[in-house]
This record gives structure tokens, C-alpha cells and sequence, in this order.
């Protein structure tokens, strides 16, 4: 975390601060339901610094309603939420903000239209002058936004252009820049490779390590288990709704984590019926037997 | 730990890159260009060609007297430009802001005459009714998610119907009664309806107020948190609530932004000609947001200025007076302003797109 915070919640983390072992953030058996409809049920997740938690999942697994609950736009409907050990519920995005959990949106939650230092700061301005005339510190906030930017290994020419200019790569850094910037502890990046190239894609892989060593729980959504296992320290799988893994690095293999990803088990009873078609290649897809990744969550101790 | 050390991520940490490094990959634009990608520059050169075009054609405007009288009018245009323009640069509309101007004239007026009370009072009452109208309008956007246009064009229906039966009620007639012999009225004649003397030509201080808001708005938009929020809510309003931004809280006090103009014109209205005619106001929020869409600000939100507005509304007292100066037909003149605005839209569009292009 940067030492030298002056954003406005630096003052709020200093109180909040726990001890250094437990987990940030702690879902036990959380679940969300939109009516009569259950998008999550039963899910348990623990984030702690300095590491990297993979949630992954295909289209209408529940990440989406996974992360709004952490992120506070949405309230969990069963199970508890805490933070620091302090179940909480939280009304609105800055409630988590202000606990130290910021997200980065897949649509990077940024004003295309605004120029690049107004969005890094846009919600947590910083101000000079008493109230009449209290005003924007423009000249400490474009300093301060180019500083930041480039601890991140971002270099701007502009701060001025509007950040709809930017690439979608760019972007993405300059959403996980500011949310690292503004006291993060815990940093959830929604899909934040999903619409990239190759090359930007292991840009902000290249953040979220940095993230990760700059002592923040990443909480990375993502449907690709390639990138994910890249930086990820435990995986936590969705499938409906519910964990279907939920495993540590040294516990699996990207292999495994692909069949489990791409819903490996419903794949092989599929093999049967898909080998009956001419032109199918099942040669690939795994027997359901093969598939033994364990599903149990071990403690966090024991690995860390 | 062991098998941590050996499971660990492949991908390291960027390398920072020292202070003073660019990337190269944007050139320097050309100072022209850079001016020509503020939003009120368009609208800056279409003020002056037509100024100049009435200075040749309509011999007239080039006397003082007529250059107050053309400010006056550009004043009491745009005054409630501002707000309205800065609403539009949330993302909202206010279509009930023409009438919002004859409503708090004639609750003014109608209040303070028939309980023979202090000017003062009915002045009050009226300027908390304006905001209590404005905070109703935006409350209702926030609140149910409609589009602005149809909520304040409920609101728009509402007060003219209830601006005229009211006033008939109350006063058995289409206008209020006479106020100017009521106490207080003097005073609050000075402040909103009086005139000082510039050089030997008498000039509205409206256009002071005018040039004051103006002044007091583009600060607050390009100095203030409050100004930011602004350009965020109508910029991208999920985004600005992803990162805290109050968006419901500064959508409601832009709309009661507009509130407080129309309290201001209403007065001034009231005070210059000491009775209100309840009818009145009806087409006028449409000159507001025709003077804010030629100030340059985006009809769907998110881009615009306070000073382009002021040029807007100017370009309107121009051509309404300049066509009286010029001596030709006034029935000309809102084919002319209709033609002004296409105008100016397509104008400010070129120079976005030119300016913008990388």
C-alpha cells in the first residue's frame, strides 16, 4: 500500500488497519437471491493480503452477483459477509470504499469524456480552501495522478485527454493505479482481460502482481483459467450459483482448473452423446473419473 | 512452504519507469486546434460574426443604447441559461422552466398583495417554492428513472394550468394586481429591476447578475468537486456512483439550480413591470435550452461550459434586437433563430470532430 496516501481515506485505514495474519474479507456460506431466483448460494471465500483469488466461471455463474455484494451494490440475502472479522452490510460502493474495498467495473467505472486526472480522482477530489471557496487542488491532483500512474508503470503524456482516448489496456491500469492509490486493501478486477488482446492482457496481469505486491487481496473474476493462473494463489470456481472448487495453487493444475472451468463434468457426460455425431472430436474432452481436483478448501494456514 | 515457493505466479512486477519519461506516442497538438476543442469557442465566433453582421447591416446597434438594450435582452435570456445549461451537463432536462419564471412572479406577487404583507415575504415564499419545484422535478427523476423530458413536461403542464387558474381565483383575472406602491418594493426594485448609468447610457443590472452567475457557474464547474460530479453524473452515471460520487443528491440540486433562476428572472419580471401576466413563460424553455445546445453543451450530457451559454444567449438578444434595429419585418426573427441554432449545432459538431481527431 502506498506509505504516502493522501487521498481521504487514508485516515479511515489507519484505525481499520487488523492484524497482519487473518483475511480481509470472509464469505461464509453467502448467498444472494433476486426475488425467487437464487444467484448464489452457499458460497465461501477469504481474501488476504498479498494474494491473488481467482473467481472463476462461465456466463450466469454468479460472479457478477458474487462481486456486487463485496463491492456494496448489491446486499447479501443468507449467509455472513465480514470484513476484518466484523460481519458487515454494506448500502452503498462507498461504504466498501471507505472499508478499503475498491472494484474495478468491466466498463473500468470511468467518464470517457473526462480528461484522465479528473477520472483518478473523480469521487475522492482533493480540495484546498476553506468552505466558501474550498476548491480543487488541481496542480497536487494532476502531480499526484502522474506520480501514481507511473509507480505503476504507466506513462501518460496528457493527464488533460479526455480517457475515452485511451486504450481499453490503459484504461484498465488507470482504474487499478487509482484504486491501489486510494488506500485499497482489497482490489476486485471484474473480467479485466475479457475484452483485451494477448499483449494487453499481460499488461494488466503485470498490475495485478504489482497490486499483489504492493500487499493487497486481489480478487480476480475472470472466465479464462489461463490468465488466471498466471497470478492466482487460490481458485474458486462457480457454476450456478455455487462453488463448484475451491482449491489452492499447489493443490491444482491449469489442466484441471480448464476442465473444471469449462464445466468439465457436464463435458464428459456430453462425450458419450457427442461421439454418437460424426465430425465431433471427443478425443480431448477428459473421462469423468479424471476429474479429482478436491473441492474441500484448505486452511489458509497451512499454505501460506 | 515449500510448495508456495515452488507454486509461485509467473508474472512479476512492472519495472517503474523514472519521472520525466513520455511515451511518445502523442504529438504536441497545435495551440488553434487545442482552443477549437473547448466547447465555447464555437459558439464564441458565432457571437462575434453576428454581432459584426449587425454592426454593418443595422447602423442603429452601433449607438450604446442599443448595445444595453441588446445585453438586457441576452441578460434575461441567459441568466436562466446557466442553470439550465449546467443541468444539461448532468444529463437532465427542465421543460417547466418557462413557466417555473411566471409561477414564482405570480406566487410573489398574488402572496404579498392579497395578505398586504411586506414585499420581502412574498419574495421568500416565492423562492422556496421555486426550489421546492425544482427539488420535486429532480426528486422525481432520481427516484423513478424516467427520462427528465417526461417528468418535467408533466411539471411544465402542471404549472401552466395551475399558473392561470390559480391566478384567475385569486384575482378574478388573467394578470395579478398592481404591487409597486406595497412596501418593500423599492428596495427590492434596486436589487432586481434597476438600472445604473454607464458613460451616459443607462444599462439593466440584470447584465451585471448575469456576468456574475456566469462567473460564479463556470467556477464552480471547472474549480469544484461539486463541478466534477457534474460533468460525472451526465457523463456516466454508474460510474460516477461506482466511485462514490452522490448522484441522486447532485441531479436534485441541479434541478433546483434551475429553481432558483427562474426565482430570479420571475422577480425581476415582477419588478419591472409590476404585474405578472399568468399566461406568459410558455415556449421560453425552449430558448433556455436553445441558448445552453448553442453554448455547446451536449444534449445528452457529460460535455458543455458555463461561459458558452453566455455567448448563446447573447447571440439570441443580437438577433432579436438586431433585426428590430435592422428594421426588417420581427416576424423574421424566430425563422432566423431557428436557422442560428441548426447553424451553430452543425458548426460546434465540425469543430469537435476537427479538433478532437488524432
Amino acid at each position: 500500500m502506498t506509505s504516502d496516501t493522501t487521498g481521504t481515506h487514508g485516515a479511515v485505514l489507519q484505525d481499520t488497519t487488523p492484524d497482519e495474519n487473518g483475511p480481509i474479507v470472509e464469505l461464509r456460506g453467502a448467498g444472494k437471491s433476486y426475488g425467487n431466483i437464487r444467484a448464489l448460494h452457499g458460497v465461501d471465500l477469504t481474501v488476504f493480503p498479498s494474494r491473488v483469488t481467482c473467481v472463476l466461471g462461465d456466463n450466469g455463474a454468479g460472479k457478477s452477483t458474487l462481486i456486487k455484494i463485496i463491492s456494496g451494490l448489491h446486499q447479501h440475502t443468507e449467509g455472513d459477509f465480514l470484513v476484518d472479522g466484523q460481519p458487515v452490510r454494506f448500502g452503498t460502493p462507498r461504504e466498501a470504499l471507505d472499508k478499503g474495498i475498491a472494484t474495478v467495473y468491466q466498463d473500468l467505472a470511468t467518464v470517457p469524456l473526462m480528461p484522465v486526472w479528473r477520472n483518478f480522482f473523480l469521487g475522492s477530489e482533493m480540495t484546498k480552501g476553506p468552505w466558501p471557496v474550498r476548491r480543487l487542488d488541481i496542480a497536487r491532483m494532476k502531480q499526484t495522478a502522474d506520480r501514481e500512474l507511473r509507480n505503476m508503470g504507466i506513462v501518460l503524456d496528457d493527464l488533460e485527454q479526455p480517457i475515452g482516448t485511451l486504450s481499453g489496456g490503459q484504461r484498465q491500469c488507470v482504474a487499478i493505479a487509482r484504486a491501489v492509490y486510494f488506500g485499497a486493501r482489497v482490489l476486485i478486477l471484474d473480467e479485466p482481460t475479457a475484452a483485451l488482446g494477448v499483449k494487453q492482457s499481460g499488461v494488466v496481469l503485470k498490475y495485478i502482481a504489482a497490486a499483489r505486491d504492493r500487499g493487497l487481496g486481489v480478487i480476480f473474476i475472470t472466465h479464462n483459467p489461463h490468465h488466471a493462473y498466471m497470478v492466482g494463489d487460490h481458485f474458486s470456481v462457480l457454476r450456478l450459483g455455487t462453488l463448484e472448487l475451491s482449491a489452492e495453487r499447489s493443490a491444482i493444475t491449469l489442466e484441471e482448473l480448464t476442465n473444471h472451468m469449462a464445466g468439465g463434468a457436464e463435458l464428459a457426460a456430453l462425450k458419450h452423446e457427442l461421439a454418437q455425431v460424426r465430425g465431433v472430436d471427443v478425443e480431448e474432452l477428459p473421462e469423468a473419473d479424471e476429474l479429482t481436483a478436491p473441492v474441500a478448501q484448505p486452511s489458509p494456514e497451512g499454505t501460506s | 512452504m515449500s510448495m508456495t515457493r515452488q507454486a509461485e505466479p509467473a508474472v512479476g512486477t512492472p519495472p517503474a519507469p523514472g519521472p520525466g519519461q513520455r511515451d511518445g506516442r502523442t504529438a504536441e497538438r497545435p495551440l488553434v486546434l487545442r482552443m477549437l476543442a473547448r466547447p465555447e469557442v464555437g459558439v464564441f465566433l458565432g457571437a462575434v460574426a453576428v454581432l459584426v453582421f449587425f454592426l454593418v447591416a443595422a447602423p442603429a446597434v452601433r449607438q450604446g443604447s442599443s448595445m444595453a438594450t441588446v445585453l438586457y435582452q441576452s441578460s434575461t435570456i441567459g441568466i436562466m441559461a446557466l442553470p439550465v445549461a449546467l443541468l444539461m451537463i448532468g444529463g437532465e432536462f427542465d421543460l417547466s422552466s418557462g413557466v417555473a419564471v411566471v409561477s414564482s412572479a405570480l406566487t410573489a406577487s398574488m402572496l404579498s398583495y392579497q395578505l398586504t404583507l411586506n414585499i420581502w415575504m412574498g419574495v421568500i415564499v416565492a423562492l422556496v417554492v421555486s426550489l421546492a419545484i425544482g427539488a420535486f422535478n429532480g426528486w422525481m427523476v432520481v427516484r423513478t428513472g424516467l427520462p427528465s423530458f417526461l417528468v418535467t413536461l408533466g411539471t411544465f403542464l402542471i404549472l401552466q394550468g395551475v399558473n392561470l387558474a390559480v391566478t384567475k381565483m385569486v384575482t378574478g383575472n388573467v394578470a395579478t394586481d398592481d404591487i409597486s406602491t406595497m412596501d418593500g418594493f423599492d428596495q427590492a426594485k434596486a436589487i432586481f429591476a434597476s438600472s445604473f448609468d454607464v458613460g451616459g447610457v443607462q444599462v439593466k443590472i440584470t447584465v451585471v447578475w448575469w456576468l456574475v452567475f456566469a462567473a460564479l457557474a463556470t467556477w464552480v464547474l471547472l474549480r469544484t468537486k461539486y463541478g466534477n460530479w457534474i460533468f460525472a453524473v451526465g457523463g456516466n452515471k454508474d460510474s460516477a456512483r461506482a466511485v462514490g460520487v452522490p448522484v441522486n443528491l447532485t441531479k436534485i440540486t441541479l434541478f433546483m439550480a434551475v429553481g432558483f433562476g427562474a426565482w430570479f428572472v420571475g422577480m425581476h419580471q415582477l419588478f419591472s413591470f409590476n404585474t405578472v401576466q399568468s399566461g406568459e413563460g410558455v415556449g421560453q424553455e425552449l430558448i433556455y435550452i436553445a441558448a445552453a445546445v448553442i453554448g455547446g453543451c451536449l444534449l445528452t450530457g457529460g460535455y458543455g461550459s458555463a461561459i458558452g451559454p453566455v455567448f448563446g444567449a447573447f447571440m439570441f438578444g443580437m438577433v432579436n434586437q438586431g433585426i428590430v434595429y435592422a428594421g426588417w419585418n420581427p416576424d423574421w426573427f424566430k425563422a432566423f433563430l431557428g436557422v442560428m441554432l441548426l447553424g451553430a449545432v452543425l458548426i460546434n459538431l465540425w469543430v469537435q470532430r476537427t479538433a478532437t481527431r488524432r
